[in-house]
């Protein structure tokens, strides 16, 4: 007989599984996170190499000459933008139009749904520009971009100039077979968003643009530059995109190897490679580097202007100039020569980007972890959840011990509630769950005329008070139960055994998406998962609850990010930005149609208001 | 009138050497099997031995080029019209008088396979066949992406080795050739010419099985790969290989050692009645129309003895003649015949199953026979 048909075998299964389950629980825990840490540890990470054949390796020759030129037109850029006191459009218009490009502007305006700190208005309206070099023998099927954002101030106008200069020298050239579309967008992702609705004829997220007169066939790449002084001591790769989507590993090999090429010094996060990995203080900066990427890529926000092409299955990276104090410095021409070798090796592409991985972890530019590889980490994890499910499964099935007079308490036996019985706390914690979602936004006026607080912070902090309220829910709902349920022992075991099922394909299905997300969040829920009862002491056990819950975890999170990035902040100011985090969630959703709000608030919030309700179960 | 005068035996083997190739004209068929911009190297390697072979001496009517895509007039290209085989620019094989037969997505095995045994519609032009007959010489240069026994056409179909050699045995078998060189430049391409059995068949490939054929070396301002070594090396071989030159094949098996090709090229030369040192590289490269001037008349012996009438006598004898068997390959390469695998007749196994039936049903009764009528 086979072992789970032969019910001898099978009762001895069962009840090593019920004996062992809490230590088998800790020991997966554990080497969940093990498995997790120790990713960065370079002997267990892959070197990159470049896996698409058509772009081979670095050998093209780099001729561009104006990097002098090009700052020059960046400062002419900052003086106009200052006259006119946004975006220089006629002036931009006629450069690119002198430069031999044809030129087109968008122009575009969007109602936020709450003004920010940044904006402190309801409406932005913009304007994009951008100029399409045509290949000079080639269809007008293909297409690649260079972005450079019109910011206020004194940012970024080197890096307008710089794209003013490489399209003039890209348009003396003969060998380019796809289009190249230069573009200004201001307002950064607000305007990039209508650019790309513009060019692909859709329309998510309730924008308001004018069509685009001018296009270019199917975009294959995209990079952005952001740069902000004359000479620069490194540059920067940030990959992350809206929803913690990445582009294809091959974007940033290319760049890696345009690096070494010509010998300027590339990070990403901004943390330079060392080679010591097996030294303490190695393995510290390469964990530190992976954390942050696993940091950002769980917030799904896109983190530079190129996040959002990732969603039209468009490979793109922003490029950054960071000028801090090291003595070797690289001038505007080196760049200009770095971003004319990448373009002229994605010219020689044939297909989309697809041959490399498009889920990974870096720990650095040289090294990176795949999917085959991490994800394990997150399976340890979901495996105490199933664990504890078929743990609750067996409890619920087997018939209580007799009592001592050997009269079984009839109305136990028979009294296993169903699923509906569940049903009360579940649509509960849902409704909580979607005022969570659709009041901050719909009542900040009524709370902007009762509190003296702006906008934005109506928002956040009503968000914060129904996040709070739901804590009381137990206490109020016990009466509203359909089925009497309380009181059982099995009651509060099928709301356990539902809930965690429920977390478990919630957070399987976030950790597919976006690994990092449902990385951190499981790291705090299944622990709390795991162990609730109501047996369990109470004051300590809520405690610990709502420390685990994901508001706290998102509070933890941006003191930490803000350690690794070597710019510990105090409480007071770490409050406000975790409330500034919460508010540019909330934003991100609407604008850009990011998930991670409505993730937490309609489906892991509820989630955890089910463990919640168990905790105080009567 | 002839003037007989006496011959020294020197000049009949001058003489005899004068027919010693035995072959009257020569065609070449040269053929580029990969597309796509990054295989810019295969097109520059078969435009190449093109140049070579146009150079010394065989028509555009007489080589059939295949290319697979167009490199010269690719959007990538920084210099239109243009395919170089050296770096710097020195060297543009592409030229200004270049005959393209099969271009583009025309280059795919059957085409080639019909090409080599002729078996093409009557509406093929002429420029798109190759009209051999058995006192030809034919040069046969593959290059693209290959692996063991098999050679990749244009990235979506393979020809194996046993094809190849099974179209040479037909073009064998319909006199399309006296001799043939067979050259190829791929990735293990030795494993190509492993299962040729025809005879007059000579083969070099540019590595064994199991070695990658390396690339040269890269144009920094094309952006690729211009040429495969063993093709570089073998035309700075050819370059220096004029009309009249008797370098022989022994000489091009010594192309492009390990030191300078990583991979091991390799030849294969007993299916070849000739000894290599005899095969001039003209043979197959050039199209040498053979004179010799003399002053001296020449008696050459008349190779067709006349029958001697029979006595005649009342009975006509009549002898069953038969075909000499002209092509002993067997002894040529030593194989052993193939036994024919014997079957016993059709019949003969139609009345052994009627028999078992027959005792089937008397053992286990009649009845049984209802199930099946």
């Amino acid at each position: 007989m086979g072992l789970l048909s032969d019910p001898n075998r099978r009762r001895a299964l069962i009840s090593m599984l019920t004996r062992l389950n809490a230590p088998i629980c800790v020991v997966c825990y554990f080497a969940g996170v093990a498995w997790f840490m120790g990713l960065a540890f370079e002997p267990f990470t892959l070197r990159t190499y470049m896996s698409e054949n058509a772009m081979g390796s670095t050998m093209v020759e780099e001729r561009f000459p104006a990097g002098e030129r090009a700052l020059a037109t960046g400062r002419e850029f900052a003086a106009h933008k200052k006259k006119v006191g946004g975006m220089p459009v006629d002036w931009l218009v006629k450069n690119m139009q002198d430069r031999g490009l044809e030129v087109f502007t968008q122009s575009f305006s969007r109602t936020l749904p709450f003004p920010d700190e940044n904006k402190e208005r309801y409406i932005v309206k913009g304007t994009n520009v951008y100029g399409i070099l045509r290949a000079p023998r080639a269809p007008r099927t293909e297409a690649l971009v260079l972005s450079a954002p019109c910011s206020p101030g004194d940012n970024n106008n080197q890096a307008v100039g710089l794209l003013l200069g490489l399209a003039q020298y890209f348009r003396n050239q003969i060998y380019w077979a796809k289009d190249i579309i230069f573009l200004v967008n201001e307002h950064d992702l607000i305007g990039m968003q209508a650019w790309l609705e513009g060019y692909h004829h859709t329309n998510t997220t309730g924008m308001s643009w004018s069509p685009l007169q001018g296009r270019g066939g199917s975009i294959q790449a995209a990079l952005s530059l952001e740069l902000s002084s004359d000479v620069i001591t490194s540059l920067d790769l940030v990959l992350e995109g809206l929803n913690g989507q990445l582009p294809n590993l091959d974007l940033a090999n290319l760049f890696y190897a345009f690096c070494q090429k010509i010998g300027v010094l590339c990070t990403i996060q901004g943390k330079l490679q060392r080679n010591d990995w097996d030294s303490v203080s190695g393995y510290n900066h390469a964990v530190q580097t992976m954390m942050l990427m696993v940091m950002k890529q769980a917030s799904g926000r896109p983190w530079g202007d190129h996040g959002l092409f990732l969603r039209y299955h468009i490979e793109a990276a922003t490029i950054k100039g960071v000028n801090s104090f090291r003595q070797y410095k690289t001038d505007a021409t080196t760049i200009g020569r770095l971003l004319e070798g990448m373009y002229r090796k994605l010219n020689n592409l044939l297909e989309r980007l697809h041959q490399s991985y498009f889920f990974y972890l870096m720990p650095s530019l040289s090294h990176f972890v795949s999917i085959g590889y991490y994800m394990p980490a997150f399976g340890l994890l979901a495996v105490i959840l199933l664990l504890r499910a078929l743990d609750l499964w067996v409890q619920l099935n087997t018939p209580p011990s007799t009592t001592e007079d050997g009269v079984a308490d009839i109305d136990q036996v028979r009294h296993t509630p169903g699923v509906l019985s569940v049903l009360t706390p579940l649509v509960i914690s849902h409704l909580t769950g979607v005022a969570l979602y659709a009041l901050p936004i719909r009542f900040q006026e009524t709370a902007v005329e009762h509190f003296p607080v702006s906008e934005t912070e109506a928002v956040v902090l009503t968000a914060i008070a129904i996040y709070t309220a739901g804590l009381a829910l137990p206490h109020n709902t016990h009466r509203y139960y359909i089925v009497c349920v309380c009181g059982t022992e099995q009651g509060w075991r099928v709301l356990k055994l539902v809930a965690v099922l429920y977390l478990a394909v919630l957070l399987g299905c976030t950790a597919l998406i976006n690994f990092s997300l449902g990385f951190i969040l499981a790291l705090t829920l299944v622990p709390l998962a795991a162990f609730v009862t109501p047996h369990v002491p109470k004051v300590l056990s809520a405690f610990i609850l709502v420390i685990l819950s994901p508001a706290c975890t998102l509070l933890f999170s941006v003191f930490f990010f803000q350690e690794l990035q070597d710019m510990p902040v105090s409480f007071q100011d770490g409050w406000l930005l975790y409330l500034s985090v919460i508010s540019q969630g909330i934003l991100d959703h609407s604008l850009y149609g990011s998930l991670v709000y409505p993730l937490i608030a309609l489906l892991v919030y509820p989630c955890w208001l089910l463990f919640w309700n168990i905790l105080f179960w009567k | 009138m002839l003037c007989y005068t006496s011959l020294d035996i020197l000049d009949i083997q001058w003489i005899w050497q004068f027919f010693s190739s035995g072959h009257t004209n020569n065609w070449a068929v040269l053929v580029c099997t990969s597309r796509f911009w990054f295989n810019y190297r295969h097109v520059a390697n078969t435009l190449s031995v093109y140049r070579s072979v146009k150079r010394l001496g065989i028509p555009d009517s007489h080589i059939v080029l295949m290319l697979a895509d167009d490199m010269a007039c690719n959007h990538r290209n920084p210099k239109p019209a243009t395919v170089f085989s050296h770096k710097n620019m020195e060297l543009n094989v592409y030229g200004d008088d270049v005959e393209v037969d099969y271009r583009g997505y025309e280059v795919t095995v059957e085409n080639f396979l019909r090409v080599l045994t002729g078996r093409l519609p009557p509406s093929t032009p002429r420029s798109k066949r190759l009209l051999s007959d058995d006192r030809s010489n034919i040069l046969i240069y593959l290059t693209g992406h290959g692996g063991n026994g098999f050679l990749k056409f244009q990235d979506s179909e393979e020809i194996s080795n046993v094809e190849l050699a099974d179209a040479f045995e037909q073009m064998w078998q319909k006199r399309r050739y006296n001799e043939l060189l067979f050259i190829i430049d791929t990735c293990q391409g030795a494993s190509m010419y492993e299962r040729f059995y025809s005879p007059n068949i000579m083969a070099l490939a540019s590595s064994q099985v199991g070695e990658d054929s390396l690339s040269h070396q890269p144009d920094l301002a094309i952006g690729v790969h211009l040429m495969d070594r063993y093709t570089f090396y073998m035309l700075e071989f050819l370059e220096d290989i004029h009309p009249a030159s008797k370098t022989n094949m022994n000489d091009l098996f010594k192309v492009c050692p390990k030191s300078q090709c990583v991979s091991t090229p390799g030849h294969r030369t007993d299916l070849f009645l000739r000894d290599p040192g005899s095969v001039l590289i003209t043979d197959f490269f050039g199209s040498v129309r053979k004179v010799e001037l003399t002053m001296d008349a020449i008696n050459l012996t008349d190779p067709i003895k006349q029958m001697e009438e029979d006595p005649v006598n009342g009975e006509e004898q009549k002898e069953v003649y038969s075909y000499a068997d002209q092509l002993p390959v067997s002894e040529i390469i030593h194989q052993k015949p193939k036994q024919k695998d014997w079957h016993p007749p059709d019949g003969f196994i139609l009345g052994l199953w009627t028999l078992i039936l027959l005792v089937f049903f008397k053992t286990y009764g009649i009845k049984h026979l209802k199930h099946i009528f």
